[in-house]
């Protein structure tokens, strides 16, 4: 039974991580079109380059903010979350 | 070209002394104190030592020894760079500190605007800490970047920087910067808070993932080339051959690459909301009206 139970509580885990990450797609696409929209500006005023880079960035680095919350949940759900679990579980147990 | 006294020599080899000898101590240290562990394994700061307080006692972690040894590596760095400053004839150190100044000024006055003339050396420290943390992982120390709490405190420093700006203009201007739109006051307030958490979430998560991948590629190359050399007899067999060199190709990016971006980054986010805080026309506005009463 306490098997099973430490099963639940691992594969819950690594489930909420995969779900979690789901959160990737967001920022995936924004960065995608960001860097498309430079490229099209960069191919209109090439001597624009330097700061439609930079600006770039700005916004990559933003946009990839909500995927970052995401994987630091998911890295909290794989390497910190089960053994907190189990502990607790062993305490109510005994 | 005249030759150089032996004081200027000497404190030059006192200088890359500095910038080198705190890294190798590092070294030794996490060597000496590092448990012997099975295969490779992703973990948190190791705790070297726990100093006994009086409310609670405080864990000196790997991440603070390593931040230092970047305090003082950069401070070497500074004065190295900055050694033997003269009008005529430079060297090429004082060259390349002269270019990254004048980058480091024409950046702050470009974002930032006439009024924080005096940034550009917070900005300079924040870009080298950052970087060096960063960089650091390249010698195989932690780097104090992927621990949150050493980021978030800088990204409560800045915090305390925006609120400060923000009071320029009295308390008055403080409650009323929040109430741009009235009814959306709320939501300005939990976005005020969320600035700090976002700024150490950012630079924190995208350091941390690298290293993570980074041990994930490792353990997978550790398990291919037992898989594809495991026939070689004795030591050819067991030793991971393909973990030499392609971990490298991916640290390019994820330690040199975005350690450095994420500095560039946190710098230009503190000079944006450092310099949004600030309402110029309302503070030069007050300041003329004390002047005439």
């Amino acid at each position: 039974m306490l098997e099973l139970a430490i099963g639940i509580i691992l594969g819950g885990c690594a489930l909420g991580a995969g779900c979690a990450m789901i959160a990737g797609i967001g920022p995936g696409i924004g960065e995608g079109n960001a860097v498309a929209k430079a490229c099209e500006a960069i191919g209109r005023q090439p001597e624009s380059k330097g700061a439609v880079t930079s600006t770039m960035l700005m916004g990559c680095a933003i946009a990839e903010t909500t995927g970052l919350y995401a994987l630091v949940i998911a890295i909290l759900l794989i390497f910190v979350a089960p053994n907190m679990l189990v502990n607790i579980l062993l305490r109510a147990i005994a | 070209m005249k030759r150089k006294s032996l004081g200027f020599i000497l404190a030059d080899t006192l200088y890359i002394a500095m910038m080198t000898l705190p890294v190798l101590a590092g070294l030794i240290l996490k060597i000496l104190t590092k448990p012997a562990s099975e295969g490779i394994s992703v973990t948190g700061a190791q705790i070297y030592f726990t100093l006994p307080l009086p409310i609670q006692s405080l864990p000196v972690t790997e991440s603070q020894i390593n931040s230092l040894i970047v305090m003082i590596t950069a401070l070497g760095i500074c004065l190295f760079l900055t050694h033997g400053l003269k009008t005529r004839n430079i060297s090429r150190r004082q060259h390349l500190v002269e270019w990254a100044v004048e980058k480091v000024d024409a950046m702050t006055l470009d974002s930032m605007g006439e009024y924080f003339k005096g940034f550009p050396p917070f900005i300079m420290s924040i870009l080298l800490l950052s970087a060096l943390s960063s960089l650091l992982s390249l010698f195989g120390l932690y780097p104090p970047t992927s621990d949150i709490n050493i980021v978030a405190g800088w990204a409560i420093l800045v915090f305390a920087l925006i609120t400060y700006y923000k009071f320029k203009c009295g308390p008055l201007g403080y409650v009323k910067s929040f109430c741009d739109p009235p009814l959306l006051a709320p939501l300005n307030v939990i976005s005020e808070v969320a600035t700090p958490i976002s700024m150490a979430f950012r630079h924190y998560g995208n350091v941390l993932s690298g290293s993570v991948i980074g041990v994930l590629i490792a353990t997978g190359l550790q398990g291919l080339s037992k898989i594809v050399l495991g026939w070689l007899p004795g030591f050819f067999g067991e030793f991971p051959f393909l973990q030499i060199g392609l971990p490298a190709v991916l640290s390019i990016y994820f330690d040199v690459f975005s350690g450095c971006l994420q500095a560039y980054i946190f710098a230009m986010l503190t000079m944006m909301y450092v310099s949004g805080a600030f309402n110029a026309d309302e503070y030069f506005a007050r300041k003329n009206k004390k002047i005439k009463n």
